[in-house]
């Protein structure tokens, strides 16, 4: 990126102040980086091996389902269930990590209870009632994959940003005013050699008209 | 700290059971409908996390795509009646590949 500027002292000055807090910035990015890394990495592992229990309490509980509605009426299936008397709610919240904004869901046991079953158990089958009765036992470890694969994603989107920036500063913004900070110095350079080399040649030509008019008045 | 509700889409055999611990159930087997009904899941602001079979997941992981930035809602899979699909744990390890730039925890298992 060649940044375009007159070769003059003051510009040397901005630029180097620029680069200055470019590599304040980019050493900062850097720090940011890694410690959201050994974040997300933790967070990552975490959700995978949630993620993998959960699924396979789900696939069980389908089964438990499956065995429900084979047990009982399809229609009386969806009566008892379509009419829930409790409201899932958790409180939500949200966790300052590395800047980046989580959500944090605190699920409170009470506010569901133990009785899920809003049904008279006399058409329904205890097949269901087992069904339930696991699926309110999964409830806490199902927000909690909630919150964790959230976050995970939200981490990871802020990593991929700031590594970006990292790179943008490391590749393109610092070297490119380095170069510029360079050019700048040796044209300065250039204009006080230059300069040198005037005044040299305007004083040898004084002396010479200095020496040439002594001898004519002679 | 706001209490939030929570949601579940998919067909009907894999998330009616959510529906009696007190979640809000919607049921859609078609991309479209499932398309149009998680839209107003999200704009309704009301939800802490939507559950999603992972079969819709799949299919309409561009408008998830543009919900992923969000802090809410969570957007979560969940197994399908069928059994898993490994989408969600696909989903993870993409995650992991977004911010590493390899998967360099996970790539060992399956």
């Amino acid at each position: 990126m060649e940044i375009r500027v007159n070769p003059t002292r003051m510009e040397l000055t901005k630029l180097k102040r620029r680069l200055t807090t470019a590599r304040r910035g980019h050493k900062l990015l850097k720090d940011k980086r890694d410690e959201l890394m050994k974040r997300f990495l933790a967070l990552a592992k975490e959700n995978m091996e949630l993620r993998t229990q959960v699924e396979a309490k789900l696939v069980e509980l389908n089964r438990h389902f499956a065995a429900a509605s084979a047990a009982t009426h399809p229609l009386i299936l969806k009566e008892a269930l379509c009419y829930p008397k409790v409201q899932a709610a958790v409180e939500v919240g949200t966790q300052n990590v590395m800047s980046v904004s989580v959500p944090e869901f605190r699920f409170d046991e009470k506010t569901i209870g133990d009785d899920v079953y809003a049904y008279g158990f006399a058409f329904t089958s205890s097949e269901l009632d087992r069904a339930l009765s696991f699926l309110r036992g999964l409830l806490p470890q199902l927000i909690y994959l909630a919150q964790a694969e959230k976050s995970a994603q939200l981490l990871a989107a802020e990593i991929e940003k700031t590594r970006r920036r990292v790179n943008a500063l490391e590749y393109v913004m610092i070297p490119g005013l380095e170069e510029k900070v360079k050019s700048i110095v040796m044209k300065l350079d250039e204009n006080e050699r230059a300069n040198n080399v005037r005044l040299m040649k305007v004083k040898d030509m004084m002396v010479a008209a200095s020496r040439e008019s002594r001898k004519n008045n002679l | 700290m706001t209490e939030m509700k929570l949601a579940a889409l998919g067909e009907q055999n894999a998330v009616l059971g959510l529906r009696a611990v007190g979640f809000d159930v919607e049921f859609a087997d078609q991309p479209e409908e499932a398309a149009h009904k998680l839209r107003r899941l999200v704009k309704s602001g009301e939800y802490a996390a939507i559950f999603l079979t992972e079969d819709l997941m799949e299919s309409l992981s561009d408008l998830i795509a543009e919900y992923r930035d969000l802090t809410l809602p969570a957007i979560i899979a969940i197994p399908t009646a069928a059994g898993t699909t490994g989408y969600g744990v696909a989903n993870i390890k993409k995650s992991v590949e977004r911010a590493v730039g390899a998967d360099i925890l996970f790539k060992e298992q399956r």
